[in-house]
C-alpha cells in the first residue's frame, strides 16, 4: 500500500484540476459552502451550441484559423526543412538559431513591437493579419520537425522516381510526401494546436474584432460567469485531446516532435 | 523575417521611436526608468521566482513521475496516459481549472471547509490572486511537469534495460545504477526541456494574467499594462521590458543549442 502511495497521489495531482471544471459546466446553482451544486443544469453547455450566442462562431474562426495557419506553416516547412535539412550551407548555424528564437522567446516580446506595422498595413483586426501573427511562432516549430525529417531522407528515391519518368510534381506526391508522412502529421498537429491555443498574439492583432475560442473564454472568466466558462473550457480541450489520440502513434518516440508541447 | 522586425521595431520604440506621434526623440529614458520604476523592479523579483520556482518543481515532479511510471507493474499504461494527458490542453484552460480549484471559494476550500479543516471561504489561504502567486506556480507545474517526463520517458525507452541489467550483473546496486545508468541518460534532455519550461514561464501572459495580481504582477503582464496605458509615452517602458525578456531568452536558446549539440556529439 506503502509503496503505492507516491503513484496515487500523482494520479490524483493530475486529474483533480479537470473535476471543477467538469462539475461547473454542468451545474446551474453552486453556492459556497456546497460540496456538491445545489442545482445542475445545462445552460452552460446550451449556451455552447445556441446559435444566439459567440460560441459557434467563436468555434468556426478557431477551427479555420488554426487549419489555415496549419497548412501554410507546413508549406513554408517543407521547403525551409528540405534546404536545412538535406544541404549544408554557409551561415546554417545562424538559421537555426534564428529558427528556434521564435519558437521560444515569448510571443508578446515580439508583437508589442509588431503591432504599429500591423495597423499601418490595415491588417490589425483582421483574419489575414491573424494569420500572419500566428504563422510567427508555428514556421519556426514546422520547420525544425520537418528539418530533422529531411536530415534522414534519402534523396535517391526521388531519383528513381524522376530517372523513372515521374514529373515534379508526382514524384513529390507519390514517394517524397509518403516518406515524410510521420513528421508531417506531427508538425501540422502542433501547428493546429499553437494556433488553436493561442491567446495574446489573436488579441493584440485581432484587436477584439477577431473572436476567437480562447478570447471568448477569457471573456467569459472575467465576467465571473463559471458555468458558461467551464463548459466553454470542455469545449476549447475536446479537439486536442481527439487529435492526440488519433495522432498518439505517430508522437510516441519523436523527441522533435515532442518539444511542441512546451509551446502550448 | 517578421520575427527580425517586430524585435527591431520593439527595441527602435524602446529607444523613444514612436512613429506616428509627433515630437520623439530617441533617448534611453526607458531603460534608465525600468531601474527607478518600483513596480518594474518587484516584477523581475516576482518573475524570476515563479520562472525558477515552476522549472525546478516541474524538473523533480516529472522526471520523479517519470521513473514511477517506470517502475510500476500493474496499471502503467493507465497512469502513463494520465500523465500524458494535461500534455494538450492550452494554458487558458489549466488556468480557470486551478481558478476553480484553489480559490478561496474553490473546489479545495470547500472541500477543507467540510471536513473542518478551514472555516469559510475567508478561512482558506489565499492561493489565487496572491502575492506569492501559488496558484501560477500550481498550473505550471501541472501543464510543464508531464512535457519534461514524456521526454525522460522517450530517453528512458530504448535499450535502457539491458544496459541497467548489464550494470547489474556487473554488482551496481539501485543507487549506482541510477546515478551511473539512468541520470546520464536523461540528462541532455531534462536540461533542453528545462529551458524551454523557464522561458515559458518566463513569458507567458495569459497564466500569471488570470490567476495572479494587477501590482506586483509579472513581467509580460506589465509590459501589456503599459503599452495599453492611454499615456503613450509609456510605450517605450513597454517596449523596453519586451526587450529585455527577448534578450534574456535568446541567450537561453543559444544556451540551448550548445547543449543540444553537445548531446548530439555524445550519441554519435
Amino acid at each position: 500500500m506503502i509503496r503505492l502511495l507516491p503513484r496515487w497521489l500523482l494520479a490524483i495531482g493530475l486529474l483533480l484540476p479537470f473535476v471543477p471544471l467538469l462539475v461547473w459546466a454542468g451545474s446551474g446553482q453552486w453556492r459556497y459552502p456546497g460540496v456538491v451544486p445545489q442545482r445542475g443544469s445545462g445552460r452552460g453547455l446550451r449556451l455552447l451550441v445556441d446559435p444566439a450566442s459567440d460560441i459557434p462562431q467563436g468555434l468556426l474562426t478557431s477551427l479555420l484559423l488554426g487549419v489555415t495557419v496549419s497548412v501554410i506553416a507546413c508549406a513554408v516547412g517543407l521547403c525551409a526543412g528540405r534546404a536545412l535539412g538535406l544541404y549544408a550551407f554557409r551561415g546554417k548555424r545562424a538559421v537555426q538559431f534564428l529558427l528556434l528564437a521564435p519558437a521560444i522567446v515569448p510571443g508578446l516580446a515580439v508583437t508589442l513591437g509588431i503591432q504599429v506595422f500591423f495597423l499601418r498595413y490595415r491588417l490589425a483586426g483582421t483574419l489575414p493579419g491573424v494569420v500572419l501573427v500566428q504563422l510567427l511562432p508555428t514556421i519556426p516549430y514546422v520547420t525544425l520537425v520537418l528539418g530533422s525529417a529531411f536530415a534522414n531522407f534519402e534523396t535517391g528515391y526521388e531519383e528513381q522516381a524522376r530517372t523513372l519518368g515521374a514529373g515534379p510534381l508526382r514524384t513529390f506526391w507519390h514517394v517524397t510526401l509518403p516518406v515524410l508522412r510521420p513528421s508531417l502529421i506531427v508538425a501540422a498537429f502542433f501547428a493546429f494546436l499553437i494556433s488553436w491555443s493561442e491567446y495574446i498574439l489573436t488579441l493584440l492583432i485581432g484587436g477584439g474584432t477577431v473572436k476567437t475560442l480562447p478570447l471568448l473564454l477569457f471573456a467569459y472568466i472575467g465576467s465571473s460567469d463559471q458555468n458558461v466558462a467551464a463548459a466553454l473550457a470542455l469545449l476549447v480541450v475536446l479537439p486536442p485531446f481527439l487529435l492526440v489520440l488519433v495522432t498518439s502513434r505517430f508522437l510516441t518516440g519523436s523527441q522533435t516532435g515532442a518539444v511542441g508541447f512546451g509551446r502550448l | 523575417m517578421l520575427f527580425l522586425g517586430g524585435l527591431g521595431l520593439g527595441v527602435a520604440q524602446s529607444f523613444g521611436y514612436l512613429p506616428f506621434l509627433p515630437g520623439w526623440h530617441w533617448s534611453l529614458d526607458a531603460y534608465s526608468g525600468l531601474l527607478d520604476d518600483k513596480a518594474v523592479r518587484q516584477s523581475f523579483v516576482l518573475t524570476f521566482r515563479i520562472a525558477f520556482l515552476s522549472t525546478g518543481l516541474a524538473v523533480v515532479v516529472g522526471v520523479g513521475g517519470a521513473l514511477l511510471i517506470r517502475s510500476t507493474r500493474r496499471g502503467k499504461r493507465l497512469l502513463s496516459a494520465l500523465f500524458q494527458s494535461t500534455l494538450p490542453v492550452p494554458h487558458v484552460v489549466g488556468a480557470l481549472a486551478m481558478l476553480l480549484l484553489l480559490s478561496q471559494g474553490g473546489t479545495l476550500s470547500r472541500l477543507t471547509n467540510a471536513v473542518g479543516l478551514t472555516h469559510g471561504s475567508q478561512g482558506f489561504p489565499e492561493l489565487a490572486g496572491d502575492r506569492f502567486g501559488w496558484a501560477i506556480l500550481a498550473e505550471y507545474v501541472w501543464k510543464e511537469a508531464p512535457f519534461i517526463g514524456v521526454v525522460v520517458l522517450s530517453a528512458l525507452s530504448s535499450g535502457v534495460a539491458d544496459l541497467e541489467d548489464a550494470a547489474r550483473t556487473l554488482g551496481a546496486g539501485p543507487a549506482a545504477r541510477l546515478r551511473h545508468v539512468v541520470v546520464p541518460l536523461i540528462t541532455p534532455g531534462v536540461l533542453a526541456t528545462s529551458i524551454l519550461v523557464f522561458a515559458y514561464s518566463f513569458g507567458s501572459y495569459e497564466v500569471p494574467y488570470l490567476l495572479g495580481r494587477p501590482y506586483p504582477a509579472t513581467l509580460p503582464v506589465v509590459a501589456y499594462q503599459y503599452y495599453t496605458d492611454v499615456d503613450l509615452n509609456a510605450r517605450p517602458v513597454a517596449m523596453a521590458i519586451c526587450v529585455v525578456i527577448a534578450v534574456l531568452i535568446a541567450s537561453l536558446v543559444a544556451l540551448y543549442m550548445l547543449l543540444a549539440e553537445r548531446f548530439v556529439r555524445r550519441t554519435a
